[in-house]
């Protein structure tokens, strides 16, 4: 106990002595987490405070185009921005300058009228409400198409919610049409409607409470998570360079000498970074309760959930404290351990969901992000922050990252043994 | 005593042994020094006496023990000056003792009073609070002997303990270990200085291509070789003039 309190001691002076290095563990996240959640929250915002500028070249100037802009204009989305040539609009998209250019074609709203009325007097005249319902042959209408064109850097998540939104605005403007046509036939007066065009089936999101109040997920519950377990593992890095300066600068040749074993010199390290991550993960949830708000980002709200966080913010950082001792153990060289860490949480992060949501991945990526200890530290704190849980729903997951350490562990102890045996 | 039987080190890919077969007894309360020129075996030899590399063959017992039965009990028994100052640059000399102290398992006064006699006997005592990072060669050389000896080792080695330190410093060193040796320490210890070893040794060996070529009292094998004055005279003539570099 003696020589680990020692070790402890040594560990703890040698990271106070490097004040540039605890600058950039305590502070270099913070600054991540303010940046990432200020570009992330206006996803999370109901009504969004940004507006995309959109081109639109309007060929058909009829009801359907109005529609289409009426529509547009009142998503609060867009800024719609006329312009008069379609070759205009589409070289300002692909130059970049605008990330979106939607081309209404001649005369749409006209032959969607001519179509649909021919539809509505077939129908009719099916059932003999036609006064003349002899076979006139059928006029062949051409399908008209509205053009789209992305910027191609546009990421696809925001093409596909733009296509989706626009399928779906068309085929709201043919509905309300085809009953519009309805209804002349039928004679009767248009201020008048006698069909209901909106949607009978609607959805509403249920969301999940806490007494009689509803739990709204905002960014700052999503990214302060997220971004402290990016950073608790990214202590990786400095301590996997510890550990191998320790072997470069000679003071572990002298420890090979002296009566004390490996796992007392890695107890020191991991008792000292165990600290530094907690302080880590304490500075981001005071940033998220204070800061957040002080700069217009929603409060994270930790009301109860106090301990269960710390526990799931110890038992990740014993499972990046276990992954930094074992490459620091096998790194001969900074240039092998720092880079090789870095990269390795980059993965790690983007297996365990905090790029990209675990569900929206492929499925051998689904299956493999099960075995990243940053999914079960994520999926953690999510149970904690969002899904409301007890402690004995994150036992799996806190369970699967201390065994992570004990594996961790073993191997750098048992790797030293075999690559020092005499 | 060190019995060594047949001890040998190749290492991996090596097309030579560094260590071949190499048997010696040491005394205890001795001071032996291990000569020879650059890639003779030296290190290699005091790397596998102090366990830090494993013998390809052969065996050797310190004080009756051997590092695969008595270990840590061994590890207590001995200590190691190595060539390189093995110390935390940003902490202090005493911070620096007080860890690799408490890994021998002093503690409290006793390590303290240790660690300060040693600073005091070293000529380091305003230092002791100082980051080693800004000592100079021979006072890291001073704190590395140190960090060797706190816990009065029963067997010390020492890997080239007085190389690039001033005169001073090299005196303060060796005065020391003479006082270690007068308390019982046995000290084996590989050195290029041979007018040092010629004085400061009991017995020595000079190896070449991990072999001993010879062995013996410095003053009768200066004796016994024909036209040496000193023990260089009997190095040259047994090691011969040509270059030892070794990649």
């Amino acid at each position: 106990m003696h020589k680990l309190w020692a070790s402890t001691y040594k560990e703890m002076l040698l990271l106070i002595r490097d004040l540039g290095g605890i600058a950039i563990l305590f502070i270099m996240p913070m600054l991540l987490l303010i940046v990432i959640t200020l570009v992330q929250d206006s996803t999370f915002k109901t009504i969004n405070d940004v507006k995309i500028p959109v081109l639109l070249v309007d060929n058909d100037n009829g009801e359907v185009s109005k529609n289409i802009i009426d529509n547009l204009s009142e998503s609060n989305s867009f800024e719609i921005l006329q312009k008069n040539t379609e070759d205009e609009a589409k070289e300002a998209v692909f130059a970049g300058k605008y990330q979106l250019a939607i081309i209404i074609p001649e005369n749409l709203s006209a032959s969607l009228q001519k179509k649909v009325n021919q539809n509505v007097e077939g129908i009719l005249s099916k059932f003999g409400l036609e006064e003349d319902n002899s076979l006139v042959e059928k006029e062949a209408i051409p399908a008209k198409e509205v053009r789209l064109y992305f910027d191609p850097a546009t990421q696809l998540s925001f093409k596909s919610s733009v296509k989706n939104g626009i399928d779906k605005m068309i085929s709201k403007i043919e509905t309300q049409s085809i009953y519009k046509a309805f209804q002349t036939e039928l004679g009767e007066e248009e201020a008048v409607p006698i069909f209901d065009t909106e949607n009978f089936i609607s959805f509403k999101e249920v969301r999940q409470t806490k007494g009689n109040q509803e739990i709204i997920p905002n960014s700052a519950q999503h990214n302060v998570p997220a971004w402290a377990l990016f950073a608790i593992f990214f202590i990786v890095v400095p301590l996997s360079i510890n550990l191998v300066k320790e072997k470069n600068q000679g003071t572990f040749v002298r420890l090979r000498t002296q009566p004390v074993n490996y796992a007392t010199v890695l107890g020191g390290k991991t008792i000292v970074y165990l600290v530094v991550c907690l302080i880590q993960f304490t500075l981001m949830l005071l940033v998220g309760i204070f800061l957040f708000p002080a700069i217009g980002l929603p409060q994270l709200d930790v009301s109860g959930k106090l301990p269960m966080l710390y526990a799931v913010a110890l038992f990740s950082g014993l499972a990046a404290i276990g992954l930094g001792l074992l490459l620091g153990t096998i790194a001969k060289t900074q240039e092998q351990s720092a880079p090789f860490g870095a990269i390795m949480v980059v993965i790690l992060a983007a297996l365990g969901g905090v790029w990209v949501p675990v569900f929206v991945m492929p499925k051998l990526m689904q299956s493999i992000s099960k075995i990243s200890p940053m999914n079960w530290g994520l999926e953690a704190f999510y149970d904690v922050f969002l899904r409301n849980v007890n402690f004995v729903k994150i036992l799996p997951e806190i369970s699967l990252l201390l065994l992570f350490f004990i594996i961790t562990i073993l191997i750098a102890i048992i790797y030293n043994q075999k690559k020092n045996a005499v | 005593m060190i019995q060594i039987n047949q001890l040998s080190k190749k290492y991996k890919g090596a097309e030579f042994f560094s260590v071949k077969d190499l048997s010696l007894k040491i005394e205890t309360g001795e001071i032996y020094g291990l000569l020879g020129p650059n890639g003779a075996g030296k290190t290699t030899l005091i790397s596998m006496l102090t366990s830090l590399l494993k013998p390809t063959s052969g065996s050797f017992t310190i004080n009756g023990l051997n590092f695969k039965e008595n270990k840590n009990q061994l590890k207590q028994l001995i200590g190691i000056v190595p060539q390189e100052y093995a110390l935390y640059p940003t902490l202090t000399a005493f911070e620096n003792l007080e860890y690799f102290g408490s890994m021998y398992g002093l503690k409290g006064e006793i390590l303290k009073n240790s660690i300060l006699e040693h600073l005091e006997i070293m000529g380091l005592s305003k230092f002791a609070t100082k980051k080693t990072a800004t000592f100079s060669g021979g006072m890291k050389r001073r704190v590395n002997l140190i960090a060797g000896i706190l816990h009065q080792p029963k067997v010390l080695f020492l890997d080239e303990p007085t190389v690039g330190v001033d005169v001073q410093s090299k005196n303060v060193i060796i005065d020391h270990l003479k006082f270690l040796n007068q308390q019982g320490t046995t000290i084996v210890y590989t050195s290029h200085h041979l007018i040092e070893a010629e004085v400061f040794c009991t017995r020595v060996a000079i190896i070449d291509q991990g072999e001993i070529i010879i062995k013996g009292i410095p003053s009768e094998l200066i004796k016994t070789q024909a036209g040496a004055n000193n023990l260089e005279d009997v190095f040259l003539a047994q090691t011969g003039k040509a270059l030892r570099d070794y990649a």
